[in-house]
């Protein structure tokens, strides 16, 4: 239940970036290999602006889907569904995360004052 | 129903949109790209940790596990020995007692205490503002080596860097072999595993083998060692790797 505190930090990012403007929504972009679950950052969100001025601002949730590259034979693949870094292609273990880590805000949409 | 309008750069087309209209203008919002890592703040604090331990000369170990695996039982084993070598400093993260920190009284080490339970959404890991709250109460200057005992839990932890210099998991046999794919990111930021409890596997039908294919499936490099806190067997391997970092 770490997503609790992730709210709190994203509404400090927030609030600070929109200054005195009203937020209407907050897009954040969340990769796969991060572990949060999107209804439990969404239900910690209007927890956590409950009668803040983020009262009401919608939280977005861009999912990104992970993608590993082997170091040994360049092929990058998605993760596949039994979770395993290794090689889809060659075995290797020797795989880099090229996607599937994020966990930014990417863009606030204010209201117009 | 799509809509004509225009755009910043002077392009006008029509398309559909969910909700108001992206162009900027005759809207009640606009939006802006942002680009923040929400981490930002707590890594931050952890680089300052990490650079505060360093000046200092320390080292510190961020000790990770689910509850019952056995971190406080493997650390108080392993501060009799490592005390009597390396001046050791212990941060223990727990969300309401002062029980285990008790339990490491009298231990030779300096010991601080995090109650996570007042953190604002904390109480499932350390974060680094709470680490180096603990690392301002610490002698540090005297110190060699801290330990950092994250709450049990094997997902917040992993998640949050708290200005360590390596991760320790402490992975007990009673959990069974599929643990390592079930909480893969934990698995995979982990620099050792302490495979603890391993005086109970003559009664348990683990399967070490599928447990170490299942922990190379997510993490290929990461010495296992065999311990048991209980009967001190490779308490003095997982005092070799601590003294190592």
């Amino acid at each position: 239940m770490h997503e609790l505190a992730l709210c709190g930090a994203i509404a400090d990012i927030v609030a600070r970036r929109a200054g005195e403007r009203p937020v209407t929504a907050v897009h954040v972009r969340i990769g796969e290999l991060r572990q949060v679950v999107p209804d439990t950052l969404s239900f910690c969100w209007t927890m956590v602006t409950q009668d803040t001025d983020l009262d009401g601002a919608r939280l977005e949730v861009d999912r990104v889907t992970a993608l590993l590259r082997c170091r040994d034979c360049g092929a990058e693949h998605p993760m596949p569904d039994a979770i395993s870094f290794a090689c889809a292609g060659c075995g290797s273990l020797a795989v880099d995360v090229v996607r599937g880590e994020e966990f930014d805000i990417t863009a606030l949409e204010l209201a117009r004052v | 129903m799509g809509r004509f309008h225009r755009h910043r750069d002077g392009t006008v087309h029509e398309h559909e949109h969910d909700r108001g209209d992206h162009s900027g203008y005759d809207t009640g919002t606009e939006r802006i790209e942002v680009l923040e890592r929400i981490f930002d703040e707590n890594d931050h604090c952890a680089a300052q940790n990490r650079a505060d331990l360093a000046a200092a000369g320390a080292h510190a170990v961020n000790l990770m596990s689910s509850p019952g695996a056995g971190k406080t039982t493997l650390l108080a084993a392993a501060l009799a020995t490592l005390t009597a070598e390396l001046r050791v400093g212990v941060i223990e993260g727990d969300i309401e007692t002062s029980l285990d920190a008790d339990r490491l009284a009298g231990l030779g080490a300096v010991v601080e205490l995090v109650n996570t339970g007042t953190g604002f959404g904390g109480e499932c890991h350390l974060d680094a503002p709470m680490v180096r709250s603990a690392l301002t109460r610490l002698p540090l200057a005297d110190l060699d080596l801290v330990l950092i005992e994250n709450v049990g839990n094997l997902v917040c932890p992993a998640e949050f860097d708290v200005g360590e210099h390596a991760r320790a998991m402490i992975y007990s046999v009673t959990e069974g072999e599929d643990k390592p794919l079930k909480y893969p990111v934990m698995f995979r930021s982990a620099d050792v595993v302490f495979m603890n409890k391993v005086d109970l596997l003559p009664h348990l039908e683990l399967d070490v083998d599928l447990f170490m294919r299942n922990l190379r499936a997510v993490n290929p490099s990461a010495p296992v060692i065999a311990v048991s806190a209980h009967t001190g067997e490779g308490v003095d391997d997982c005092v070799a790797w601590l003294r190592s970092v």
